[in-house]
């Protein structure tokens, strides 16, 4: 399906590349350093939704162009981050957001590499204690050693079975 | 034991599983990873008030839907997609289907008002929104995009891309059936 | 008739490979000794036809054959022969067909350099890496033939699209391919070990240095990519987390703990099992990235235009490639024993936490990657995950892994002393938390919990290499004792700590304007002054452009350098380019970039201050060399003689 024609782009989608070697840059004058950083930041985050994968700050097209001054020109307004934010998700979806919102769908996102970490860690140190386990006497552990390896083995292997 | 050197194939044939669905559901057609779906299904239309394309002096804005079923269609002259759905929506007028507003979104216009003159107009006014701030409101993110208003002015459907005949009898017709025999 | 040769040496090569991948096998499994010599002559062959294919189609470019299809979608008869060549690899079919070539080379080259290992092995490895060219180049043939032709012939070519016509460009995907098909080859020597049943530490010795010189590859690969990003985007940043930045980043990650890992089981004899489980992933990851960047499941700013077709076929692939090797693996790897046994505290144990780390950051790569398709295809919403996501959960799994690599490679085999070790490194340990506050305090005047961190881990990395190496010396005859593989593990180690030091401290420290200026302005920032001279109108070859003169000066007025930034609109796409002027430097890069004109003679200008930025590839060129140094370590040139006798004991000399 065609879609998105904003002029200029198409050509450039049907080659498989939007008009990302085109630097996005204008000049907005702000009232203060802090207001700057504020819009760096935000049109950082925020995804350009004609774009194959650009944040608005970064893309030329027309669509970031637009709103990129809508953020400029809230930020002028003395609107807040959040209040930005939830204008355009309110508009566009989460899909706006690089930084998704943590919500019951993106738990396992924002979990998951606790949750990796925590399953190698169980797995590693399962391994080192049949390593450790099985070794030809070479060097034995002091009773405090011993009862620290305990503790380092035993209790994630509790967590994990439950 | 031996159970956890199955693991990483499970693993893998999980991905692959999810691989194979996305695939047939694109080859299908019923996903375009591309396609975004609209955050305003059935809230209020966002209140607008643009001046009409054709006389502007008028205003065109929400309380124009209310009562009716309705599209909002964002069009513009530079819009090569445009070009492809507007022959249906000539038919849809002709056929006096469904009362059609359009949204000029960022267009000149001059521009727009000679494409409708050569193409002819199906819509019943067409409001102007030469900065696309109407565009950013309903989260229009391309164009064309066709929006389907109920009797109490909600969204209740956004398709984006060209319209075409099947695509109305598949995903429009049904719905707007629907939406008559709802209570306005 | 040149597409047509070309196209004919396709088909040959894959007559060649379905040879390749299967009688040499069947010697082994029948012991056939005239079948199993089959495998290097075989390897000979499809290089042959391969590199006949890939003349094919280079030819064509040079000859602005129109009539070719892939010619016609990626090249013009005004783009510079240089470029030409290049848009060999510029659009799918063609990187295809680099991808097969880079395929066949390696096999070629493990046919030549394995001389002295035994045949039914060689044969084993040959024949799986024929497989695998089975796969791509039917691939090629049925859905995405470089040499298909246009009826009737463009006039002229549609033009290589103007990002791509830069000399980053030229090299970084070859050496990408380089990478990603060079863990072939420590995939196709895990499968063959897999298939014999036989995997020892003979196995990983002559699998590390072709590992290790495919991980220096797609370094090299990774780093240009980044470097061209940076300096032809016009956007001045070097990562973004892109789809397909990540496709590369992954298995890059899988073999870096790949080469750790076979090292623990070439020394020691354990790991066996996940080594070769981390051979076969990286491979995986390589193919599973072709897959993400060409069927369109995804969107990236990188991605080949897309088709579900042509992914199915892929995911076909998949499941043979990946899922065969997986369930040859679930089949053999219950029977494999590790003997080598260590305590809590030894090298072993650094190691394993340090593979640990870089599949978990992997694994938080892939999900984030994958994580919209599958809310998407679930209908659960439609979400971005993007660089606010990965620099979450990255750096934090990063520390602790930098933590290890400060004294991990310096500890003993089996077992080491705690105490002991704790007193040795005590000192650079404080040494670098005092660094990581002070330096970045007397340099920039104000420093983050963020820079303190990085600058501390930094230092605590490359002084603890110090002071191994300084124990070393002492210990052993002077510095021409130390194995040259010990060098390399301590230069890759060191340029790990440069990256470390460049990101930190580009990320905390640059500073950046976007602002109007019209000839004859000027603008301060970070001590220096960038003054606007002039505008010119230029003509390149295929474009034309805006050609700025700005001359930058310092505090004293002294003049730093002159830059000239462009912006170039290429006339077949009418695609407009931002070429930026920079100055690069050791301890900063002065960055400009030109806008839109904005009427009255002005322009919107982005002007950066990047400080240490350089660091990113600096060290990026450390870690390869580090790389290339420990790949040619005489004990690999001597080791397949004594490779049947390979010990598994304590080893004398330690290496990484």
């Amino acid at each position: 399906m065609i879609h998105r024609l904003f002029p200029g782009l198409m050509l450039a989608l049907l080659l498989g590349f939007a008009t990302m070697g085109w630097a996005a840059i204008e000049s907005f004058e702000f009232d203060s350093p802090e207001q700057e950083a504020r819009f760096k930041q935000l049109s950082g985050e925020l995804r350009c939704l004609v774009c194959q994968n650009q944040s608005i700050g970064d893309s030329n097209a027309e669509l970031a162009q637009d709103l990129r001054r809508e953020v400029f020109e809230m930020i002028k307004e003395g609107q807040s981050d959040a209040e930005i934010v939830d204008f355009l998700v309110a508009r566009y979806g989460d899909f706006v957001l690089y930084r998704p919102p943590v919500n019951y769908t993106t738990a396992l996102l924002w979990a998951g590499p606790f949750l990796l970490i925590a399953i190698g860690l169980f797995f590693m140190i399962r391994f080192i204690r049949t390593r450790v386990a099985t070794t030809d006497g070479v060097g034995t552990l002091s009773a405090e050693e011993q009862s620290r390896l305990d503790v380092l083995l035993q209790t994630p292997a509790k967590d994990e079975h439950t | 034991m031996k159970a956890r050197f199955l693991i990483p194939l499970g693993l893998f044939l999980a991905l692959a599983g999810l691989f194979w669905f996305v695939l047939n559901q694109m080859n299908r057609g019923d996903y375009n990873p591309r396609e975004l779906p609209s955050a305003l299904i059935d809230k209020p239309a966002p209140t607008f008030s643009l001046p009409n394309l054709h006389q502007p002096d008028q205003t065109i804005g929400t309380p124009n839907f209310l009562g009716q079923v309705s599209l909002f269609n964002v069009w513009a002259s530079w819009c090569v997609s445009c070009r492809v759905e507007h022959p249906f929506f000539m038919e849809l007028a002709r056929r006096n289907e469904v009362p059609i507003y359009g949204l000029n979104y960022k267009d000149e216009r001059a521009d727009a008002l000679r494409w409708l003159d050569q193409l002819g107009n199906p819509y019943v006014a067409s409001a102007f929104d030469f900065e696309g701030r109407v565009g950013i409101d309903w989260g229009v993110y391309g164009v064309p995009e066709t929006f389907v208003v109920d009797k109490a002015g909600k969204i209740r459907m956004r398709f984006p891309g060209p319209v075409t005949e099947a695509i109305w009898n598949r995903k429009f017709a049904p719905l707007i059936a629907q939406l008559r025999s709802e209570q306005g | 008739m040149v597409p047509e040769l070309g196209h004919f040496a396709l088909i040959l090569a894959l007559c060649v490979a379905i040879v390749q991948a299967t009688v040499p096998l069947a010697g082994t499994v029948w012991r056939v000794p005239g079948w199993i010599a089959l495998a290097r002559p075989a390897a000979s062959a499809q290089m042959l036809f391969l590199v006949l294919a890939f003349g094919a189609l280079v030819w064509s470019f040079i000859a602005n054959d129109f009539s070719v299809a892939y010619v016609a979608q990626n090249s013009n008869s005004a783009l510079p022969l240089e470029y030409r060549i290049s848009a060999v690899w510029g659009g799918h079919e063609g990187s295809l067909l680099l991808w097969g070539l880079i395929l066949g080379g390696w096999t070629f080259a493990v046919a030549m350099f394995s001389r002295r290992l035994p045949d039914d092995m060689v044969a084993r490895v040959i024949a799986v890496m024929g497989l695998i060219s089975i796969g791509f180049l039917l691939f090629m043939l049925l859905t995405s033939n470089p040499f298909d032709r246009l009826v009737p012939p463009a006039p002229d070519g549609r033009d290589l699209n103007p990002l791509l016509q830069d000399f980053g460009l030229i090299v970084h995907p070859p050496m990408l391919y380089m990478g990603y098909v060079g863990f072939s080859v420590a995939f196709a020597f895990a499968i063959a070990a897999l298939i014999e049943g036989r995997l020892d530490a003979t196995w990983a010795r002559w699998s590390r240095p072709w590992t290790i010189v495919a991980w220096v590859f797609m370094t090299f690969g990774i780093a240009l990519g980044s470097w061209w990003a940076y300096y032809e985007l016009g956007w001045g940043g070097w990562w973004f987390w892109d789809p397909v930045e990540n496709a590369s980043f992954m298995p890059w990650l899988i073999g870096t703990a790949l080469i750790h890992s076979l090292a623990v089981s070439e020394k020691r004899n354990t790991f066996k099992n996940w080594t070769v489980l981390l051979a076969i992933f990286a491979f995986s990851l390589s193919l599973l990235g072709t897959f993400l960047v060409r069927s369109g499941v995804l969107t990236s700013v990188h991605a080949f235009a897309s088709d579900p077709a042509r992914g199915i076929f892929i995911l076909a692939f998949l499941l043979l490639v990946i899922g065969g090797s997986l369930a040859l693996f679930a089949w053999r790897a219950p029977a494999v024993k590790s003997t080598g046994h260590f305590q809590l505290v030894a090298r072993e144990t650094a190691m394993l936490s340090g593979n640990v780390l870089l599949v978990v950051a992997m694994g938080a790569v892939l999900l984030g990657t994958l994580y919209p398709l599958i809310l998407d295809a679930f209908a659960l919403g439609k979400i971005s995950v993007g660089p606010p996501y990965f620099n979450a959960v990255f750096v934090p799994l990063m520390a602790p892994l930098l933590l290890i690599l400060g004294v991990g490679p310096h500890m003993r085999w089996k077992q080491d002393d705690a105490a002991t070790l704790l007193r040795r490194y005590r000192f650079v340990l404080l040494v670098s938390v005092v660094a990581g506050i002070l330096l970045p305090l007397v340099a920039y005047g104000t420093v983050t919990p963020g820079v303190g961190l990085g600058v501390a881990l930094a230092c605590w990395v490359v002084g603890g290499s110090v002071v191994d190496l300084g124990r070393r010396v002492r210990t052993s005859r002077g510095l021409r004792g130390v194995p040259r593989s010990y060098w390399g593990m301590t230069t890759a180690h060191a340029g790990l700590a440069v990256v470390v030091v460049g990101v930190t401290l580009t990320s905390a420290y640059s500073t950046e304007s976007d602002v109007r200026m019209a000839p004859g302005e000027s603008l301060e920032m970070a001590g220096y002054t960038f003054h606007f001279d002039s505008v010119d109108q230029v003509a390149g070859p295929n474009y034309d452009a805006s050609f700025g003169h700005f001359r930058i000066t310092a505090a004293d007025g002294s003049q730093v350098a002159r830059l000239n930034p462009e912006k170039r609109i290429y006339r077949v796409q009418t695609m407009p380019m931002t070429e930026a002027g920079i100055d690069g430097g050791l301890f900063r890069d002065l960055f400009i970039a030109m806008g839109e004109p904005l009427g009255d003679g002005a322009w919107a200008v982005r002007i950066y201050h990047k400080p240490f930025i350089a660091w990113l590839w600096l060290g990026a060129i450390l870690m390869g060399c580090g790389g290339l140094l420990a790949a040619s370590d005489r004990r690999y040139r001597l080791a397949v003689k004594s490779a049947q006798a390979a010990t598994v004991g304590p080893v004398a000399t330690a290496e990484s």
